[in-house]
C-alpha cells in the first residue's frame, strides 16, 4: 500500500514546527515557553481557530513579579505542569501498548512499506540491511526538511488557506480511515461480528466529533482525548510500516533534527516560531496538545467575549490553587482571584506537539513488539517519562522554545538497547532460579 | 495457569504498593515525580549490575553450570550494593536539589520534607524492583503451561507473588531508614539497612525451599516496618490514639461542625 498524499502531508506537519501561543489564551511567559518547543513535531495544526481566537488576550501579560516568588511559582506549577504531560503521554503509551499486545496486525510483517523508506531491508545481509536503513532514514528526513521549508515559506507568504485546508484533509484521514482500519483489526482478533451500517455509523459519529472537537470548539477533556487517540494511532501506523532497523535510526535522526531545527538561528522550526510572534498570531494551534488550565485572571478588568469559551474549556482543567476540580468552583473562583489579583499568576498549562506523543510512543511500541519482554517496554517508558521531566525543567530554566525529543528520544534509546542487550538475560537467569536482588 | 492466578499475583503482589501511591502520593505532582525519578535511579543501578555481570560472563565458561551459578550469585551481591550506593547517591542529589530550592525560593519551608522524599523515593525503587521481577512470570501466567511439570515447585507463581510484595514494601522501608540514618548520619544504621538487604536477596538462593526464604523475608520486612515507623516520628502513644481515633490531628482534620 503506498500511503496517500494525505498520509504523507499530515506525517510531515508533525515535523513541522508548531506554535507558541495561541491568542485566545493570554501568554505567561513561563508557560508559553514549557509548552513549546514540542512545538517542533506537531502533527497538525488547527486552522486559526478560529472562533476562540480573538485578538483580546493577547495583550494581556501577567504582572512581572520578583525573582524569588518566580521561582516559588515555578517549583509548584511546574510540578504540575510536569504531570499534566505525564498523564497524556503516559495514556498514549499505553493504549499503544496495548494494542501492539493483543491485535497482531500491527506486529505482522508485509512487504507493503511507506515511500518515505524505499529500501527493503533483507534479513539475511547485516552490511546491507544498515545500509539501507541509513538511506531509508535519509529519504525521510529530507522529506521531512523539505516540507518543513515548504510549510515555512507557506506561512511567510501567507498562505493560510493552504495550510489549513492541508490540515483538515491530513485530520480527516486520520480520523476516519486509520481509525476504520483500526476497528476492523480490533473486532478481527476478538472475534467479533459487526455489520457495516453500525460501522458507518460509529465511525461517522467518531470521525465528525474529532473534526469539531480538535478544528472548533469542544470540551478540553474531549479533545485532549481525541489528540491522544490520534496520535496513537499514527504512532501504530508508523510501528507497521517501517522496517526494523530503519525504525531506530529516523528515531535517532529525527531527534537531532529536532535539536537542530528549534534551536539553530537559521533552522525552519525557529524561524515559524519567530515569525508567529513577530506578527503576534498563534502558529496553527490545532496539532499541539494543550492541557490548557486557564485561568482568566483580569476577567474583572476585560469584558472578553471569550471569557466564556475560556471557562468552558476550563471546566476540565484541575485548579492548582484551589486544588478542585468543578465548574462551580471554576467560577467562584475566578471571581475570588479577581479580587487577589496581584498575587495571581495566568497559567496557562502546558502544550505538547503530537509529534512528540507520536514518535514516544512509536519507541515504547517497538520495544515491546520486539520480543515481547515487559522489562524492556517499562524502561522505555520510564526513559521517556525522565527525558520530559528533564525537558520541562530546562524549559522552565531557559523560558525560550526547545526540543522536546532529543532528551526522550536518548533515553529511551539507551535504555531501549541496553535492556534487551544486558538486562534481559540477567533477570531472566535470576527468574529462572527464583532470585530475587 | 488461569486468569484467576494472573489477577490473583497481580494484586498480591502490587496491591499495597498501589493502595500507598493512590492513597499517598497520586495527588500531589511532585511526589509523583520523585517517584519516578526514584524508579529511574533503581533501573540505572540495574543496568551497571546487569552490564558486570554480562561482561563477567562473556569471560567465563559458559558450560559449567557451577561457575554460572556462581556468577550469578557475585551478580546478585553486586546489584544490592550498587542499588544502595545509587539509594545513597539519590539521597545526595535531593539533598543538594532541597538546599537548592531553599536558597532560591522565598518560603522557609521546603515544599517537600526529607521525610516524604525518603518515603517516595524508596518506593519508587520498591516499584521498579517489584516490576522487574514479577512482571514477566505474572504475563506468562496468562498463556498456557503447567507449573512444574519438570519437577519444580508447583507453587511458582503464588511465591514470586509474595515475595515481590515483600521486596517493595521492603524498599519502602529502606527507603526511610537509610535517609534518616543519613540525615542524623548514623552510619551504623546505614550499614543495618544494606546487610538486611544483602540477607534478603542471599535468602533466595534457597528456593524453592520457600519456607526458607518467605518466612525469615517476613519477619525481616515487620522488623523493618516497625523500625520505619519509628524512624518517622511514630510510636506506641500515636498507634494508640490513631486507632482508637482519638489522634487529635485526626480530629481537627474531620472535624464537622455541629
Amino acid at each position: 500500500m503506498n500511503t496517500s498524499d494525505s498520509e504523507e502531508d499530515s506525517y510531515n506537519e508533525r515535523s513541522s514546527l508548531v506554535q507558541c501561543e495561541s491568542p485566545t489564551i493570554p501568554s505567561y511567559n513561563q508557560d508559553h515557553d514549557m509548552s513549546l518547543p514540542q512545538e517542533t513535531d506537531t502533527k497538525r495544526r488547527r486552522p486559526v481557530s478560529s472562533g476562540l481566537d480573538e485578538p483580546g488576550p493577547v495583550e494581556r501579560e501577567r504582572a512581572s513579579t520578583p525573582d524569588g516568588e518566580e521561582e516559588e511559582l515555578t517549583l509548584k506549577y511546574g510540578a504540575k505542569h510536569v504531570i499534566m504531560l505525564f498523564i497524556p503521554v503516559t495514556l498514549c503509551m499505553v493504549v499503544v501498548v496495548a494494542t501492539i499486545k493483543s491485535v497482531s496486525f500491527y506486529t505482522e510483517k508485509t512487504s507493503q512499506r511507506l515511500i518515505y523508506t524505499p529500501f527493503e531491508e533483507d534479513p539475511n545481509y547485516v552490511g546491507q540491511r544498515l545500509l539501507y536503513s541509513l538511506l531509508n532514514t535519509m529519504v525521510m528526513i529530507s522529506v521531512i526538511v523539505v516540507m518543513t521549508i515548504i510549510l515555512v515559506v507557506l506561512y511567510k507568504y501567507r498562505c493560510y488557506k493552504f495550510i489549513h485546508g492541508w490540515l483538515i484533509l491530513s485530520s480527516l484521514m486520520l480520523l476516519f480511515w486509520f481509525s476504520f482500519m483500526y476497528l476492523g483489526e480490533v473486532f478481527k482478533t476478538y472475534n467479533v461480528a459487526m455489520d457495516y451500517p453500525t460501522l458507518a455509523m460509529i465511525i461517522w459519529n467518531f470521525g465528525v466529533v474529532g473534526m469539531i472537537c480538535i478544528h472548533w470548539k469542544g470540551p478540553l477533556r474531549l479533545q485532549q482525548a481525541y489528540l491522544i487517540v490520534i496520535s496513537a494511532l499514527m504512532a501504530l501506523i508508523f510501528i507497521k510500516y517501517l522496517p526494523e532497523w530503519s525504525a531506530w535510526v529516523i528515531l535517532g535522526a529525527i531527534s537531532i533534527y529536532d535539536l537542530i531545527a528549534v534551536l539553530c538561528p537559521k533552522g525552519p522550526l525557529r524561524m515559524l516560531v519567530e515569525t508567529a510572534q513577530e506578527r503576534n498570531e498563534p502558529i496553527f494551534p490545532a496539532l499541539i496538545y494543550s492541557s490548557a488550565m486557564v485561568w482568566m485572571v483580569g476577567m474583572a478588568d476585560s469584558s472578553n467575549p471569550d471569557s466564556a469559551d475560556e471557562r468552558l474549556r476550563n471546566e476540565g482543567g484541575a485548579l492548582a490553587q484551589e486544588g478542585v476540580e468543578s465548574e462551580d468552583d471554576a467560577a467562584q473562583g475566578g471571581r475570588r482571584r479577581c479580587s487577589a489579583e496581584e498575587d495571581l499568576e495566568e497559567d496557562r498549562g502546558v502544550k505538547l506537539g503530537l509529534g512528540d506523543f507520536i514518535f514516544y510512543s512509536v519507541l515504547v511500541g517497538k520495544a515491546a513488539a520486539t520480543g515481547g519482554d515487559w522489562n524492556t517496554t517499562l524502561a522505555c517508558f520510564v526513559a521517556i517519562l525522565i527525558g520530559l521531566c528533564l525537558t520541562l525543567l530546562l524549559l522552565a530554566i531557559f523560558k525560550k522554545a526547545l526540543p522536546a525529543l532529543p532528551i526522550s528520544i536518548t533515553f529511551g534509546l539507551v535504555f531501549y538497547f541496553s535492556t534487551d542487550n544486558l538486562v534481559r538475560p540477567f533477570m531472566d537467569s535470576l527468574a529462572a532460579h527464583q532470585y530475587y536482588i | 495457569m488461569t486468569v484467576a492466578v494472573f489477577f490473583g499475583c497481580t494484586f498480591i503482589a502490587f496491591g499495597p504498593a498501589v493502595a500507598l501511591f493512590l492513597f499517598t502520593i497520586a495527588r500531589d505532582p511532585l511526589r509523583v515525580i520523585f517517584l519516578i525519578a526514584g524508579a529511574f535511579f533503581w533501573l540505572v543501578s540495574l543496568l551497571l549490575s546487569s552490564l558486570v555481570w554480562f561482561i563477567t560472563v562473556q569471560i567465563s565458561n559458559k558450560n559449567s553450570a557451577a561457575q554460572q551459578r556462581g556468577l550469578l550469585i557475585f551478580g546478585v551481591v553486586l546489584s544490592v550494593l550498587l542499588q544502595e550506593a545509587f539509594r545513597y547517591g539519590y539521597y545526595r542529589l535531593l539533598k543538594k536539589a532541597n538546599e537548592g530550592l531553599l536558597a532560591l525560593s522565598q518560603e522557609d519551608t521546603m515544599p517537600i520534607s526529607m521525610r516524604q522524599l525518603a518515603y517516595v523515593s524508596g518506593l519508587g525503587f520498591g516499584f521498579m524492583s517489584g516490576a522487574f521481577s514479577v512482571v514477566n512470570i505474572l504475563s506468562d501466567s496468562l498463556g498456557p503451561g503447567t507449573v512444574g511439570i519438570h519437577g519444580d515447585s508447583q507453587h511458582y507463581f503464588i511465591s514470586s507473588a509474595f515475595m515481590t510484595l515483600a521486596i517493595i514494601l521492603l524498599h519502602m522501608f529502606w527507603g526511610v531508614v537509610f535517609f534518616e540514618s543519613c540525615e542524623r548520619q548514623r552510619w551504623w544504621a546505614l550499614g543495618a539497612v544494606v546487610i538486611s538487604h544483602l540477607v534478603v536477596s542471599c535468602l533466595t538462593f534457597v528456593n524453592p525451599h520457600y519456607q526458607g526464604s518467605l518466612v525469615p523475608t517476613y519477619i525481616i520486612l515487620s522488623v523493618m516496618a516497625a523500625w520505619a515507623y519509628l524512624c518517622a516520628g511514630g510510636s506506641l502513644r500515636n498507634l494508640k490514639l490513631c486507632l482508637t481515633c482519638k489522634d487529635k490531628d485526626f480530629l481537627l482534620a474531620n472535624h464537622r461542625p455541629r
